[in-house]
Protein backbone atom coordinates (compact mmCIF):
# COMPACT_ATOMS: atom_id res chain seq x y z
CA UNK A 1 0.00 0.00 0.00
CA UNK A 2 1.94 3.20 -1.31
CA UNK A 3 -0.62 5.50 1.03
CA UNK A 4 1.53 7.83 2.64
CA UNK A 5 0.22 7.97 6.09
CA UNK A 6 0.49 3.66 6.38
CA UNK A 7 4.51 5.10 6.02
CA UNK A 8 5.24 5.77 9.53
CA UNK A 9 3.38 2.85 10.57
CA UNK A 10 5.00 0.52 8.19
CA UNK A 11 8.80 1.72 8.36
CA UNK A 12 8.64 1.60 12.52
CA UNK A 13 7.22 -2.06 12.62
CA UNK A 14 6.39 -3.28 8.59
CA UNK A 15 2.57 -2.85 9.26
CA UNK A 16 2.40 -5.47 11.73
CA UNK A 17 1.54 -4.92 15.36
CA UNK A 18 0.35 -6.01 18.53
CA UNK A 19 1.92 -9.48 18.68
CA UNK A 20 0.36 -11.97 20.56
CA UNK A 21 2.43 -14.03 23.42
CA UNK A 22 1.75 -17.16 23.16
CA UNK A 23 -0.29 -17.81 26.76
CA UNK A 24 -1.60 -21.42 26.86
CA UNK A 25 -5.00 -21.59 26.52
CA UNK A 26 -4.99 -18.78 23.62
CA UNK A 27 -5.30 -19.02 20.11
CA UNK A 28 -2.36 -19.39 17.84
CA UNK A 29 -3.04 -15.70 16.76
CA UNK A 30 0.15 -14.26 16.32
CA UNK A 31 -0.19 -10.57 14.18
CA UNK A 32 -2.46 -7.82 13.53
CA UNK A 33 -2.70 -5.82 10.26
CA UNK A 34 -3.55 -2.56 9.74
CA UNK A 35 -4.56 -1.34 6.19
CA UNK A 36 -6.81 1.57 4.98
CA UNK A 37 -9.89 0.71 3.08
CA UNK A 38 -10.59 3.68 1.57
CA UNK A 39 -10.57 7.05 2.89
CA UNK A 40 -13.30 6.51 5.56
CA UNK A 41 -12.29 2.78 6.63
CA UNK A 42 -9.39 0.47 7.60
CA UNK A 43 -9.02 -3.13 7.32
CA UNK A 44 -7.86 -4.58 10.67
CA UNK A 45 -6.51 -7.96 9.48
CA UNK A 46 -6.16 -10.99 12.16
CA UNK A 47 -6.05 -14.41 10.08
CA UNK A 48 -5.95 -15.99 7.11
CA UNK A 49 -7.39 -18.47 7.32
CA UNK A 50 -11.43 -19.94 7.90
CA UNK A 51 -10.82 -21.66 11.24
CA UNK A 52 -12.31 -21.82 14.71
CA UNK A 53 -9.41 -20.33 16.68
CA UNK A 54 -9.43 -17.29 13.83
CA UNK A 55 -13.68 -16.47 14.39
CA UNK A 56 -12.66 -16.30 17.80
CA UNK A 57 -9.69 -14.10 17.11
CA UNK A 58 -12.55 -11.57 15.37
CA UNK A 59 -15.55 -11.87 17.56
CA UNK A 60 -12.75 -11.12 20.84
CA UNK A 61 -11.72 -8.05 18.30
CA UNK A 62 -15.11 -7.09 17.67
CA UNK A 63 -16.34 -7.28 21.88
CA UNK A 64 -13.35 -5.39 22.52
CA UNK A 65 -14.16 -2.37 20.32
CA UNK A 66 -17.47 -2.82 20.45
CA UNK A 67 -16.94 -1.19 24.53
CA UNK A 68 -13.84 0.90 23.73
CA UNK A 69 -14.95 4.10 23.19
CA UNK A 70 -12.84 5.25 20.34
CA UNK A 71 -13.82 9.12 18.74
CA UNK A 72 -14.67 8.95 15.09
CA UNK A 73 -15.86 5.02 14.61
CA UNK A 74 -19.22 4.66 13.33
CA UNK A 75 -19.13 1.13 12.15
CA UNK A 76 -17.64 -2.28 12.56
CA UNK A 77 -17.55 -4.87 9.77
CA UNK A 78 -16.43 -8.23 10.68
CA UNK A 79 -15.77 -10.97 8.37
CA UNK A 80 -13.63 -14.21 8.81
CA UNK A 81 -10.40 -12.93 9.60
CA UNK A 82 -10.61 -9.31 9.63
CA UNK A 83 -12.90 -6.40 10.85
CA UNK A 84 -13.94 -2.85 9.35
CA UNK A 85 -13.64 -0.03 11.18
CA UNK A 86 -15.67 2.66 9.41
CA UNK A 87 -14.68 6.15 10.78
CA UNK A 88 -15.41 9.65 10.31
CA UNK A 89 -11.72 11.89 9.15
CA UNK A 90 -13.71 15.06 10.20
CA UNK A 91 -13.92 14.17 14.00
CA UNK A 92 -10.25 12.37 14.19
CA UNK A 93 -8.79 15.68 12.27
CA UNK A 94 -10.46 17.65 15.40
CA UNK A 95 -7.67 18.56 17.98
CA UNK A 96 -4.93 16.54 16.53
CA UNK A 97 -1.62 16.84 15.46
CA UNK A 98 -1.45 13.19 13.80
CA UNK A 99 -3.35 12.50 10.14
CA UNK A 100 -7.19 10.90 10.98
CA UNK A 101 -5.41 7.20 9.94
CA UNK A 102 -2.66 7.04 12.20
CA UNK A 103 -4.17 8.77 14.77
CA UNK A 104 -7.18 6.02 14.46
CA UNK A 105 -4.37 2.95 14.14
CA UNK A 106 -3.09 3.87 17.31
CA UNK A 107 -6.22 4.09 19.04
CA UNK A 108 -7.27 0.66 17.76
CA UNK A 109 -3.85 -0.86 18.80
CA UNK A 110 -4.22 0.08 22.06
CA UNK A 111 -7.88 -1.03 22.51
CA UNK A 112 -6.60 -4.39 21.17
CA UNK A 113 -3.57 -4.80 22.91
CA UNK A 114 -3.11 -7.65 25.14
CA UNK A 115 -6.45 -9.53 23.39
CA UNK A 116 -7.36 -12.40 24.45
CA UNK A 117 -10.97 -14.99 23.32
CA UNK A 118 -11.32 -16.23 27.23
CA UNK A 119 -14.14 -13.93 27.83
CA UNK A 120 -16.18 -14.41 24.79
CA UNK A 121 -19.62 -15.44 25.79
CA UNK A 122 -20.55 -19.40 25.48
CA UNK A 123 -21.96 -20.22 21.98
CA UNK A 124 -25.33 -20.40 21.47
CA UNK A 125 -26.96 -24.02 19.49
CA UNK A 126 -29.84 -23.10 17.08
CA UNK A 127 -31.46 -25.97 15.52
CA UNK A 128 -32.71 -25.35 11.95
CA UNK A 129 -35.96 -27.59 11.14
CA UNK A 130 -35.18 -28.84 7.35
CA UNK A 131 -37.56 -30.57 4.75
CA UNK A 132 -35.31 -32.26 2.39
CA UNK A 133 -35.33 -33.36 -1.03
CA UNK A 134 -39.05 -33.25 -3.05
CA UNK A 135 -39.97 -29.79 -4.03
CA UNK A 136 -38.22 -28.22 -1.29
CA UNK A 137 -34.95 -29.96 -2.34
CA UNK A 138 -34.85 -30.10 -5.81
CA UNK A 139 -31.00 -30.92 -6.12
CA UNK A 140 -30.58 -33.48 -3.60
CA UNK A 141 -30.73 -36.35 -5.79
CA UNK A 142 -27.96 -34.96 -8.23
CA UNK A 143 -25.62 -34.69 -4.84
CA UNK A 144 -26.67 -38.03 -4.02
CA UNK A 145 -25.73 -39.36 -7.35
CA UNK A 146 -22.39 -37.39 -7.91
CA UNK A 147 -21.72 -38.93 -4.56
CA UNK A 148 -22.96 -42.46 -5.29
CA UNK A 149 -25.26 -41.91 -2.12
CA UNK A 150 -28.71 -42.70 -1.45
CA UNK A 151 -30.64 -39.20 -0.63
CA UNK A 152 -31.09 -40.85 2.94
CA UNK A 153 -27.28 -40.75 3.82
CA UNK A 154 -26.67 -37.24 2.26
CA UNK A 155 -29.59 -36.23 4.81
CA UNK A 156 -28.47 -38.55 7.71
CA UNK A 157 -24.72 -36.58 6.82
CA UNK A 158 -25.99 -33.09 6.92
CA UNK A 159 -27.98 -33.61 10.06
CA UNK A 160 -25.34 -35.65 11.73
CA UNK A 161 -22.61 -32.65 11.90
CA UNK A 162 -22.62 -29.71 14.08
CA UNK A 163 -21.81 -26.44 12.16
CA UNK A 164 -20.22 -22.85 13.27
CA UNK A 165 -21.36 -19.80 11.98
CA UNK A 166 -18.18 -18.12 10.72
CA UNK A 167 -19.33 -14.81 9.25
CA UNK A 168 -22.43 -12.74 8.41
CA UNK A 169 -22.49 -11.71 4.83
CA UNK A 170 -23.41 -11.37 1.12
CA UNK A 171 -27.02 -10.41 2.21
CA UNK A 172 -28.92 -9.99 4.88
CA UNK A 173 -28.66 -12.20 7.10
CA UNK A 174 -26.60 -14.72 5.67
CA UNK A 175 -24.31 -17.43 7.46
CA UNK A 176 -21.27 -18.41 6.04
CA UNK A 177 -21.79 -22.27 8.03
CA UNK A 178 -18.60 -24.26 8.37
CA UNK A 179 -18.01 -28.18 9.00
CA UNK A 180 -19.83 -29.62 6.03
CA UNK A 181 -19.26 -33.49 6.15
CA UNK A 182 -16.10 -33.96 3.37
CA UNK A 183 -18.54 -36.64 1.71
CA UNK A 184 -20.84 -34.19 0.68
CA UNK A 185 -18.78 -31.14 -0.70
CA UNK A 186 -20.06 -30.78 -3.63
CA UNK A 187 -19.23 -28.09 -6.46
CA UNK A 188 -21.43 -25.14 -6.78
CA UNK A 189 -24.04 -25.77 -10.15
CA UNK A 190 -22.72 -25.00 -13.45
CA UNK A 191 -25.86 -22.68 -14.04
CA UNK A 192 -26.84 -20.42 -11.39
CA UNK A 193 -30.49 -20.55 -10.31
CA UNK A 194 -32.21 -16.53 -11.04
CA UNK A 195 -34.38 -16.94 -8.05
CA UNK A 196 -33.66 -19.03 -5.49
CA UNK A 197 -36.66 -19.48 -2.26
CA UNK A 198 -36.25 -18.13 0.90
CA UNK A 199 -35.24 -20.42 3.32
CA UNK A 200 -33.58 -22.56 0.83
CA UNK A 201 -30.97 -25.00 1.92
CA UNK A 202 -27.75 -25.50 -0.13
CA UNK A 203 -24.50 -26.85 -0.60
CA UNK A 204 -22.01 -24.63 -2.85
CA UNK A 205 -18.15 -26.11 -2.53
CA UNK A 206 -17.25 -27.07 1.41
CA UNK A 207 -20.02 -25.18 2.42
CA UNK A 208 -23.77 -25.32 3.44
CA UNK A 209 -26.46 -22.37 4.27
CA UNK A 210 -29.15 -20.92 3.83
CA UNK A 211 -30.89 -18.31 1.38
CA UNK A 212 -32.57 -15.54 3.94
CA UNK A 213 -34.36 -14.07 1.18
CA UNK A 214 -35.32 -15.02 -2.31
CA UNK A 215 -31.98 -14.57 -4.81
CA UNK A 216 -30.31 -15.53 -7.78
CA UNK A 217 -27.71 -18.68 -6.53
CA UNK A 218 -25.64 -21.41 -7.58
CA UNK A 219 -25.42 -24.00 -4.94
CA UNK A 220 -27.52 -26.81 -5.13
CA UNK A 221 -30.45 -26.93 -2.92
CA UNK A 222 -31.30 -30.09 -0.79
CA UNK A 223 -34.12 -28.97 1.28
CA UNK A 224 -36.05 -25.93 2.57
CA UNK A 225 -36.36 -24.57 6.39
CA UNK A 226 -39.88 -22.63 7.68
CA UNK A 227 -37.99 -20.57 9.93
CA UNK A 228 -37.08 -16.90 8.63
CA UNK A 229 -33.87 -16.43 8.65
CA UNK A 230 -34.22 -13.33 8.25
CA UNK A 231 -37.00 -10.76 9.77
CA UNK A 232 -37.07 -7.13 9.26
CA UNK A 233 -39.79 -6.64 12.24
CA UNK A 234 -37.41 -8.74 14.25
CA UNK A 235 -34.58 -7.61 16.76
CA UNK A 236 -32.36 -8.42 15.53
CA UNK A 237 -33.65 -9.03 12.16
CA UNK A 238 -30.91 -11.92 11.51
CA UNK A 239 -32.00 -15.24 13.37
CA UNK A 240 -28.19 -16.24 12.86
CA UNK A 241 -25.32 -14.66 14.33
CA UNK A 242 -21.03 -14.90 14.10
CA UNK A 243 -20.21 -18.00 16.86
CA UNK A 244 -23.16 -19.67 16.88
CA UNK A 245 -23.74 -23.57 16.60
CA UNK A 246 -26.25 -25.26 14.02
CA UNK A 247 -27.94 -28.26 14.04
CA UNK A 248 -29.85 -29.16 11.18
CA UNK A 249 -32.92 -31.31 12.06
CA UNK A 250 -34.92 -33.36 9.57
CA UNK A 251 -38.67 -32.65 9.65
CA UNK A 252 -41.51 -33.80 7.11
CA UNK A 253 -43.99 -31.93 4.40
CA UNK A 254 -46.59 -31.62 7.37
CA UNK A 255 -44.25 -30.67 10.50
CA UNK A 256 -42.33 -27.95 7.41
CA UNK A 257 -46.30 -26.27 6.85
CA UNK A 258 -47.59 -26.36 10.45
CA UNK A 259 -43.64 -24.35 11.36
CA UNK A 260 -44.22 -22.07 8.27
CA UNK A 261 -48.11 -20.75 9.22
CA UNK B 1 -48.38 17.29 4.09
CA UNK B 2 -48.12 15.24 1.03
CA UNK B 3 -46.41 14.52 -1.72
CA UNK B 4 -48.11 12.82 -5.11
CA UNK B 5 -46.22 11.09 -7.88
CA UNK B 6 -48.30 11.34 -10.85
CA UNK B 7 -45.88 9.51 -13.54
CA UNK B 8 -42.91 8.18 -11.26
CA UNK B 9 -39.88 8.00 -13.78
CA UNK B 10 -37.75 5.29 -14.99
CA UNK B 11 -36.49 4.46 -11.10
CA UNK B 12 -37.39 7.30 -8.45
CA UNK B 13 -37.06 5.97 -5.02
CA UNK B 14 -36.56 7.18 -1.54
CA UNK B 15 -33.01 7.57 -0.14
CA UNK B 16 -31.11 9.40 2.81
CA UNK B 17 -27.51 8.73 3.80
CA UNK B 18 -28.39 5.20 4.10
CA UNK B 19 -27.99 2.39 6.97
CA UNK B 20 -25.21 2.51 9.74
CA UNK B 21 -24.67 0.10 11.95
CA UNK B 22 -26.43 -3.16 10.55
CA UNK B 23 -23.89 -4.24 8.12
CA UNK B 24 -22.72 -6.61 10.56
CA UNK B 25 -26.17 -8.16 9.74
CA UNK B 26 -25.46 -8.03 6.41
CA UNK B 27 -27.51 -5.39 5.70
CA UNK B 28 -26.74 -3.07 3.08
CA UNK B 29 -25.61 0.72 4.14
CA UNK B 30 -27.44 1.65 0.75
CA UNK B 31 -28.72 5.36 0.34
CA UNK B 32 -28.37 8.00 -1.62
CA UNK B 33 -26.09 7.39 -4.72
CA UNK B 34 -24.83 10.99 -5.00
CA UNK B 35 -24.75 11.80 -1.42
CA UNK B 36 -23.09 15.19 -2.11
CA UNK B 37 -26.47 16.05 -4.01
CA UNK B 38 -28.48 14.70 -1.40
CA UNK B 39 -26.80 16.73 1.43
CA UNK B 40 -27.15 20.48 0.15
CA UNK B 41 -30.75 19.29 -1.84
CA UNK B 42 -31.73 19.35 2.39
CA UNK B 43 -29.32 21.87 3.30
CA UNK B 44 -30.92 24.59 0.55
CA UNK B 45 -34.79 23.66 2.03
CA UNK B 46 -33.30 24.11 5.83
CA UNK B 47 -33.42 19.87 6.39
CA UNK B 48 -30.65 18.33 8.16
CA UNK B 49 -28.51 16.93 5.62
CA UNK B 50 -29.61 13.11 6.43
CA UNK B 51 -33.11 13.58 5.60
CA UNK B 52 -34.80 11.48 3.08
CA UNK B 53 -35.36 12.79 -0.92
CA UNK B 54 -36.49 11.84 -3.91
CA UNK B 55 -33.56 10.29 -5.77
CA UNK B 56 -34.23 9.80 -9.93
CA UNK B 57 -32.78 7.95 -12.70
CA UNK B 58 -32.09 9.04 -16.19
CA UNK B 59 -36.15 9.73 -16.84
CA UNK B 60 -37.90 11.72 -13.30
CA UNK B 61 -41.14 11.78 -12.40
CA UNK B 62 -43.69 14.24 -11.76
CA UNK B 63 -44.92 14.84 -8.43
CA UNK B 64 -48.00 16.88 -7.52
CA UNK B 65 -47.74 18.99 -4.52
CA UNK B 66 -51.23 19.30 -2.99
CA UNK B 67 -50.09 22.03 -0.53
CA UNK B 68 -47.47 24.74 -0.78
CA UNK B 69 -44.07 22.75 -0.73
CA UNK B 70 -40.52 24.61 -0.52
CA UNK B 71 -38.49 22.27 -2.16
CA UNK B 72 -34.29 22.19 -3.87
CA UNK B 73 -33.42 20.14 -7.10
CA UNK B 74 -30.10 19.28 -7.21
CA UNK B 75 -27.58 16.91 -8.92
CA UNK B 76 -28.01 15.59 -12.45
CA UNK B 77 -29.81 18.60 -14.36
CA UNK B 78 -33.30 17.20 -15.49
CA UNK B 79 -34.64 20.74 -17.03
CA UNK B 80 -37.05 20.35 -14.23
CA UNK B 81 -40.18 22.83 -14.52
CA UNK B 82 -43.30 23.91 -12.29
CA UNK B 83 -46.36 24.51 -14.17
CA UNK B 84 -43.81 25.02 -17.49
CA UNK B 85 -41.44 27.54 -14.81
CA UNK B 86 -38.15 27.01 -14.93
CA UNK B 87 -36.72 25.13 -11.54
CA UNK B 88 -33.18 26.35 -11.41
CA UNK B 89 -31.11 23.45 -9.78
CA UNK B 90 -29.51 24.40 -6.60
CA UNK B 91 -31.64 27.14 -5.56
CA UNK B 92 -34.57 26.79 -2.99
CA UNK B 93 -37.97 27.31 -4.37
CA UNK B 94 -41.60 27.56 -3.28
CA UNK B 95 -44.35 25.76 -5.09
CA UNK B 96 -47.60 26.76 -4.88
CA UNK B 97 -50.58 24.30 -3.66
CA UNK B 98 -51.82 22.69 -6.86
CA UNK B 99 -48.75 22.99 -8.68
CA UNK B 100 -47.12 19.94 -10.79
CA UNK B 101 -43.41 19.54 -10.97
CA UNK B 102 -42.19 18.24 -14.51
CA UNK B 103 -38.78 16.91 -15.61
CA UNK B 104 -37.72 16.60 -19.20
CA UNK B 105 -36.44 13.87 -21.20
CA UNK B 106 -33.22 15.70 -21.31
CA UNK B 107 -31.18 15.20 -18.24
CA UNK B 108 -27.25 15.68 -17.47
CA UNK B 109 -25.86 12.64 -15.61
CA UNK B 110 -27.59 10.10 -13.99
CA UNK B 111 -29.76 10.72 -10.64
CA UNK B 112 -31.77 14.29 -10.20
CA UNK B 113 -32.53 14.72 -6.25
CA UNK B 114 -35.66 16.43 -5.01
CA UNK B 115 -35.36 17.36 -1.47
CA UNK B 116 -38.35 18.90 0.41
CA UNK B 117 -38.49 20.61 3.40
CA UNK B 118 -39.41 18.70 6.33
CA UNK B 119 -37.96 15.07 4.43
CA UNK B 120 -39.83 12.65 3.32
CA UNK B 121 -41.53 11.00 6.08
CA UNK B 122 -41.86 7.10 5.26
CA UNK B 123 -41.53 4.53 8.24
CA UNK B 124 -37.74 4.44 9.24
CA UNK B 125 -36.11 0.72 8.57
CA UNK B 126 -33.01 -0.19 10.62
CA UNK B 127 -32.67 3.52 11.62
CA UNK B 128 -32.81 4.86 7.60
CA UNK B 129 -35.39 5.89 4.98
CA UNK B 130 -33.86 4.59 2.52
CA UNK B 131 -35.07 2.18 -0.06
CA UNK B 132 -33.42 -1.09 -1.07
CA UNK B 133 -35.46 -2.86 -3.36
CA UNK B 134 -33.11 -6.49 -3.58
CA UNK B 135 -34.62 -6.85 0.10
CA UNK B 136 -37.78 -4.93 -0.59
CA UNK B 137 -37.55 -3.20 2.43
CA UNK B 138 -37.13 0.84 3.04
CA UNK B 139 -38.80 4.03 1.46
CA UNK B 140 -41.84 3.65 -0.01
CA UNK B 141 -42.73 -0.59 0.69
CA UNK B 142 -39.15 -1.52 -0.33
CA UNK B 143 -39.94 -0.34 -4.05
CA UNK B 144 -39.54 2.34 -6.72
CA UNK B 145 -42.22 4.59 -6.54
CA UNK B 146 -45.39 3.77 -8.65
CA UNK B 147 -48.22 6.77 -9.94
CA UNK B 148 -50.49 7.39 -7.31
CA UNK B 149 -48.30 6.86 -4.29
CA UNK B 150 -48.70 9.64 -1.60
CA UNK B 151 -45.58 10.46 0.12
CA UNK B 152 -46.14 11.48 3.66
CA UNK B 153 -43.50 14.82 4.44
CA UNK B 154 -42.18 15.81 7.98
CA UNK B 155 -43.07 19.28 9.64
CA UNK B 156 -40.62 22.04 8.42
CA UNK B 157 -38.90 23.31 11.36
CA UNK B 158 -38.17 26.74 11.84
CA UNK B 159 -35.24 27.54 9.50
CA UNK B 160 -37.42 26.07 6.48
CA UNK B 161 -40.62 28.42 7.38
CA UNK B 162 -38.03 31.42 7.22
CA UNK B 163 -36.81 30.18 3.84
CA UNK B 164 -40.22 29.61 2.74
CA UNK B 165 -41.43 33.05 4.13
CA UNK B 166 -38.48 35.04 2.47
CA UNK B 167 -39.47 33.59 -0.77
CA UNK B 168 -43.72 33.58 -0.55
CA UNK B 169 -45.52 36.12 -2.73
CA UNK B 170 -49.08 36.17 -3.54
CA UNK B 171 -50.88 34.32 -6.41
CA UNK B 172 -47.03 33.30 -7.86
CA UNK B 173 -46.85 29.53 -8.79
CA UNK B 174 -43.66 29.42 -8.38
CA UNK B 175 -40.74 31.58 -6.40
CA UNK B 176 -37.01 30.50 -6.77
CA UNK B 177 -34.56 32.37 -4.64
CA UNK B 178 -31.85 34.54 -5.82
CA UNK B 179 -29.13 32.62 -3.85
CA UNK B 180 -27.71 29.05 -4.11
CA UNK B 181 -25.45 26.43 -3.53
CA UNK B 182 -21.81 27.51 -3.93
CA UNK B 183 -20.29 25.90 -7.40
CA UNK B 184 -17.96 23.69 -5.41
CA UNK B 185 -20.85 22.22 -4.00
CA UNK B 186 -22.57 21.42 -7.29
CA UNK B 187 -22.83 17.77 -9.50
CA UNK B 188 -19.72 17.74 -11.99
CA UNK B 189 -20.01 16.65 -15.41
CA UNK B 190 -19.66 12.93 -15.30
CA UNK B 191 -18.57 11.37 -18.74
CA UNK B 192 -15.21 12.12 -19.50
CA UNK B 193 -14.52 12.59 -15.81
CA UNK B 194 -10.98 11.84 -13.93
CA UNK B 195 -11.97 9.63 -11.10
CA UNK B 196 -9.10 9.63 -8.25
CA UNK B 197 -8.18 6.34 -7.00
CA UNK B 198 -6.88 5.14 -3.53
CA UNK B 199 -4.75 1.89 -4.45
CA UNK B 200 -6.05 -0.54 -2.65
CA UNK B 201 -5.25 -4.41 -1.29
CA UNK B 202 -4.13 -5.95 -4.22
CA UNK B 203 -3.27 -3.24 -6.83
CA UNK B 204 0.35 -4.90 -6.79
CA UNK B 205 -1.31 -8.05 -7.99
CA UNK B 206 -1.79 -6.49 -11.38
CA UNK B 207 0.33 -7.87 -14.10
CA UNK B 208 2.48 -4.64 -15.18
CA UNK B 209 0.75 -4.31 -18.16
CA UNK B 210 -2.91 -4.04 -16.59
CA UNK B 211 -1.22 -1.36 -14.16
CA UNK B 212 -0.25 0.79 -16.56
CA UNK B 213 -3.91 0.48 -18.51
CA UNK B 214 -5.88 1.19 -14.68
CA UNK B 215 -4.56 4.53 -14.74
CA UNK B 216 -3.93 5.51 -18.24
CA UNK B 217 -7.04 3.68 -20.18
CA UNK B 218 -10.59 5.30 -20.89
CA UNK B 219 -13.29 2.88 -18.88
CA UNK B 220 -16.99 2.83 -20.62
CA UNK B 221 -19.68 2.30 -17.89
CA UNK B 222 -21.53 -0.88 -18.76
CA UNK B 223 -25.47 -0.65 -19.12
CA UNK B 224 -25.56 -3.22 -16.53
CA UNK B 225 -24.82 -1.18 -14.06
CA UNK B 226 -27.21 -0.17 -11.21
CA UNK B 227 -27.33 0.91 -7.74
CA UNK B 228 -25.39 -1.60 -6.69
CA UNK B 229 -22.40 -1.30 -8.37
CA UNK B 230 -21.01 -0.23 -11.86
CA UNK B 231 -19.07 -2.68 -14.44
CA UNK B 232 -16.53 -1.46 -16.19
CA UNK B 233 -16.05 -2.52 -20.25
CA UNK B 234 -13.62 -1.49 -22.56
CA UNK B 235 -10.58 -2.75 -21.04
CA UNK B 236 -9.18 -5.98 -19.31
CA UNK B 237 -7.14 -6.20 -16.52
CA UNK B 238 -5.31 -9.54 -15.24
CA UNK B 239 -3.38 -10.57 -12.04
CA UNK B 240 -0.19 -11.87 -12.40
CA UNK B 241 -1.51 -15.44 -10.69
CA UNK B 242 -5.08 -16.12 -9.53
CA UNK B 243 -5.54 -15.38 -5.68
CA UNK B 244 -7.82 -16.94 -3.66
CA UNK B 245 -9.50 -14.60 -0.65
CA UNK B 246 -11.14 -14.82 2.02
CA UNK B 247 -14.65 -12.42 2.24
CA UNK B 248 -14.27 -9.39 3.54
CA UNK B 249 -15.79 -6.43 4.20
CA UNK B 250 -16.21 -3.45 0.93
CA UNK B 251 -16.68 -0.25 0.93
CA UNK B 252 -18.79 2.44 -1.49
CA UNK B 253 -16.45 3.39 -4.17
CA UNK B 254 -14.62 -0.13 -3.42
CA UNK B 255 -13.12 -0.96 -7.04
CA UNK B 256 -13.16 -4.89 -7.37
CA UNK B 257 -11.55 -7.16 -10.04
CA UNK B 258 -13.61 -10.90 -10.96
CA UNK B 259 -11.95 -13.02 -13.18
CA UNK B 260 -13.69 -11.76 -16.41
CA UNK B 261 -10.55 -9.09 -15.81
CA UNK B 262 -13.46 -6.33 -16.14
CA UNK B 263 -13.49 -3.98 -12.34
CA UNK B 264 -16.69 -2.86 -10.71
CA UNK B 265 -16.88 -0.21 -8.66
CA UNK B 266 -19.04 -1.08 -5.59
CA UNK B 267 -21.68 1.29 -5.08
CA UNK B 268 -24.29 2.32 -2.50
CA UNK B 269 -26.61 -0.73 -2.70
CA UNK B 270 -23.67 -3.08 -2.34
CA UNK B 271 -23.49 -6.37 -0.15
CA UNK B 272 -21.72 -5.71 2.63
CA UNK B 273 -18.45 -8.35 1.85
CA UNK B 274 -17.10 -9.97 -1.03
CA UNK B 275 -14.19 -12.03 -1.97
CA UNK B 276 -12.93 -10.59 -5.48
CA UNK B 277 -9.52 -8.54 -5.35
CA UNK B 278 -9.42 -4.94 -4.50
CA UNK B 279 -7.81 -2.65 -6.70
CA UNK B 280 -8.69 0.81 -4.60
CA UNK B 281 -11.03 2.97 -3.32
CA UNK B 282 -12.50 5.95 -5.32
CA UNK B 283 -11.59 8.90 -3.04
CA UNK B 284 -14.94 10.15 -1.18
CA UNK B 285 -15.21 13.32 -2.97
CA UNK B 286 -14.83 11.56 -6.57
CA UNK B 287 -18.24 9.28 -5.74
CA UNK B 288 -20.68 12.01 -6.49
CA UNK B 289 -18.68 12.18 -9.96
CA UNK B 290 -19.63 8.34 -10.32
CA UNK B 291 -23.15 8.18 -9.06
CA UNK B 292 -23.95 10.65 -12.17
CA UNK B 293 -22.04 8.60 -14.84
CA UNK B 294 -24.74 6.65 -17.21
CA UNK B 295 -24.15 3.64 -18.90
CA UNK B 296 -21.61 4.55 -22.35
CA UNK B 297 -20.15 7.34 -20.21
CA UNK B 298 -16.24 7.26 -20.10
CA UNK B 299 -14.28 6.98 -17.22
CA UNK B 300 -10.65 7.51 -16.37
CA UNK B 301 -8.73 6.84 -13.28
CA UNK B 302 -5.71 8.49 -11.12
CA UNK B 303 -3.98 7.30 -8.40
CA UNK B 304 -4.30 9.76 -5.07
CA UNK B 305 -2.57 8.99 -2.33
CA UNK B 306 -4.67 8.49 1.37
CA UNK B 307 -3.75 11.46 2.45
CA UNK B 308 -4.54 13.64 -0.50
CA UNK B 309 -7.92 11.74 -0.19
CA UNK B 310 -8.80 12.53 3.33
CA UNK B 311 -7.75 16.47 2.61
CA UNK B 312 -9.81 16.68 -0.24
CA UNK B 313 -12.64 15.19 2.15
CA UNK B 314 -11.99 17.49 4.67
CA UNK B 315 -11.93 20.35 2.21
CA UNK B 316 -15.54 19.29 1.14
CA UNK B 317 -16.59 18.95 4.93
CA UNK B 318 -15.69 22.57 6.07
CA UNK B 319 -17.16 23.66 2.34
CA UNK B 320 -20.32 21.91 3.34
CA UNK B 321 -19.98 23.54 7.43
CA UNK B 322 -20.16 27.23 5.68
CA UNK B 323 -23.05 26.30 3.86
CA UNK B 324 -25.33 25.11 6.44
CA UNK B 325 -24.31 28.52 8.80
CA UNK B 326 -24.75 30.24 5.25
CA UNK B 327 -28.19 29.37 4.97
CA UNK B 328 -28.72 29.42 9.08
CA UNK B 329 -29.11 33.09 8.46
CA UNK B 330 -31.56 33.11 5.88
CA UNK B 331 -34.49 35.71 7.09
CA UNK B 332 -33.00 36.55 10.53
Amino acid sequence: MAATMSCELASRQSGFTGVWRGTPGRSNFSAMHFAPLGDRALLITLGHTIDDSTRRTVQAALQRLDGADIPGITELVPAFASIAVHYDPAVLAEHAAAPPYTRLVSSLEGALADLADDDLPPARLVEIPVCYGGDLGPDLGDVAARHELSADEVIALHTAAEYRVHMIGFMPGFAYLGGLPEAIVTPRRDTPRTAVPAGSVGIGGAQTGIYPLVSPGGWHLIGRTPLRMFDVSRKPAALLATGDRVRFRRVGEDEFHALAS
Amino acid sequence: MTLRIVTPGLFTTVQDLGRVGYQREGVPAGGAMDRLALRVGNLLVGNDEGDAALETTLLGPAIGFDEETLIAVTGADSGVTVDGHPVAPYHPALVRAGATLHCSREIRGCRTYVAIAGGVDVPPVFGSRSTYVRAGFGGCDGRALRAGDVLPLGEPGALSQRIARSLRADGQTLRVAAWSAARALRARRADRAVVRLIPGAHLERLDADSRARLFEAEFRVSASSDRMGYRLDGVELALREPLELLSEAVVFGTMQLPPDGHPIILMADRQTTGGYPRLGEVASVDLPVVAQARPGDVLRFRAISLEEAQHAYLLRHAELAQARVAISLTGI
